[in-house]
């Protein structure tokens, strides 16, 4: 548990400026981004957005065309050993050998980390309800991100990459990766980066998201902030308007003639000054769900 | 405990956490003494981060609905917490006003009421040292 999130302590992970081409499109566009150590981390956009692009920077499979990544303060592209073997990652596909049983995958997997932890990978075994003997071909979808997340966790790695981990799983699975996550985070000093465009899980888990859309950063901040600055304000006018009268921080609006809804970057206090400055009576003042925000986010 | 979060509903989570708390408290389902529980607990029940339950309990701390003991648990307070009070407070402000209005209609004056209410906490104290 982290009392003093966030920490002072050099940031876990640093992108600087990173461009990304494939051919004619820019799959990332100057991004810049700081993980700090310590606490979950939530790259939220839609399909297409960058978040694997980043992710894949990370893990040193894509070298930055231009800008810097640093992964515990190392280049993972010419340092993959001093990074890697310090990051537990589960991929979007969840690629792992169909032909292996449960219990070769685990063999198999430990040989590359010095750190695993024989002991934790057969309580995670249980836990996740994986027969040792079940072939990786023959599982279930949710099985599969069960094995693919036992086999990131169980080197108790300082930095979880998980690319995806809810996505394509039932309610039930769902449950169980994302309480996995939760006993993960309580670990001492472990750093939880996922990408995820299920919003209401991210508002569950997530220190601090990163809302990512077309290769660039429209907004980082922790959680908490975000909720704090993002209000949902009603105000009534004396007369009629055919548009709404211009508000600040204002992302996006609904309404007609003398009652208009704005969906606002500000915090409330300093909102309805502002409504009062234009002579509107606040008559609605509402905190947004991390989806709402999202939504105005990328449409305005 | 009893709780239930809905990140749809706009509310930050440690705010919904607070909220159900004091409301558990001021309906006496989280009696005073009780200890709330821990937060890796709760978190993984609520399947929330750990960190927003610790948020949760340090403002119903900071509150004084709950306190923090010496072996990390965190308990309602002995104190009653101000909010229970209040409730309780209001209860019976509903029952003392139905009374008057009744006393008043039947023509009984005040200091006859408040006897007649002295007579009965008299009668009923000497019931419950009997059994």
């Amino acid at each position: 548990m982290h009392e003093s999130f966030p920490s002072s302590a050099p940031p876990i992970l640093e992108l600087n400026r990173v461009t990304r081409r494939f051919g004619t499109k820019t799959a990332l566009d100057d991004i810049s981004l700081t993980v700090p150590r310590g606490g979950v981390f939530g790259l939220i956009g839609g399909n297409g957005a960058g978040k694997t692009t980043i992710i894949k920077h990370i893990m040193g499979m894509l070298k930055a065309q231009s800008g810097s990544v640093r992964v515990f303060g190392l280049d993972p592209v010419q340092n993959p050993v001093g990074t890697l073997g310090r990051i537990g990652y589960l991929a979007e596909d969840r690629d792992l050998p169909n032909w292996m049983r449960v219990g070769e995958l685990m063999r198999y997997t430990q040989a590359f980390y010095s750190n695993w932890d024989a002991v934790y990978a057969e309580e995670l075994r249980e836990a996740f309800d994986l027969d040792i003997n079940a072939r990786i071909k023959n599982l279930s979808r949710g099985q599969r991100a069960r094995a693919g997340l036992l086999i990131a966790l169980a080197h108790r790695p300082e930095l979880l990459v998980l690319d995806e981990p809810l996505s394509g799983l039932d309610p039930v699975v769902r449950r169980d990766i994302l309480g996995a996550i939760i006993r993960t985070i309580a670990d001492e000093g472990r750093t939880v980066l996922f990408s995820s465009h299920l919003l209401d899980e991210v508002e569950r888990v997530a220190d601090r998201v990163a809302i990512i859309h077309q290769g660039r950063i429209l907004l980082t901040a922790p959680m908490d902030e975000i909720k704090e600055t993002h209000r949902r304000m009603t105000l009534r006018f004396g007369q009629p308007h055919d548009r709404p009268p211009s508000l600040i921080g204002t992302l996006s609006f609904e309404g007609h003639g003398g009652e208009w809804t704005y969906i606002c970057n500000g915090e409330s206090s300093q909102l309805r000054r502002a409504a009062d400055a234009i002579g509107a009576t606040v008559v609605g003042d509402a905190a947004l769900s991390l989806d709402e925000i999202f939504m105005s986010r990328i449409l305005s | 405990m009893q709780i239930h979060i809905s990140p749809s509903d706009g509310v930050p989570i440690y705010q919904q956490i607070v909220n159900q708390i004091k409301y558990l408290v001021a309906a006496g389902r989280l009696p005073a003494g009780e200890e709330l529980s821990p937060i890796r607990v709760l978190a993984e029940q609520l399947l929330v981060n750990p960190n927003t339950v610790a948020r949760a309990y340090r403002e119903l701390e900071t509150a004084g609905i709950v306190e923090k003991r010496r072996t990390a648990g965190t308990y309602v307070s002995d104190q009653g917490s101000p909010l229970a009070r209040r409730e309780r407070v209001k209860i019976l402000t509903g029952r003392i006003d139905a009374l008057l209005a009744e006393a008043q209609h039947m023509d009984v004056a005040l200091d006859e009421v408040l006897k007649l209410v002295q007579q009965r906490y008299a009668a009923m104290e000497s019931t419950r040292t009997e059994e």
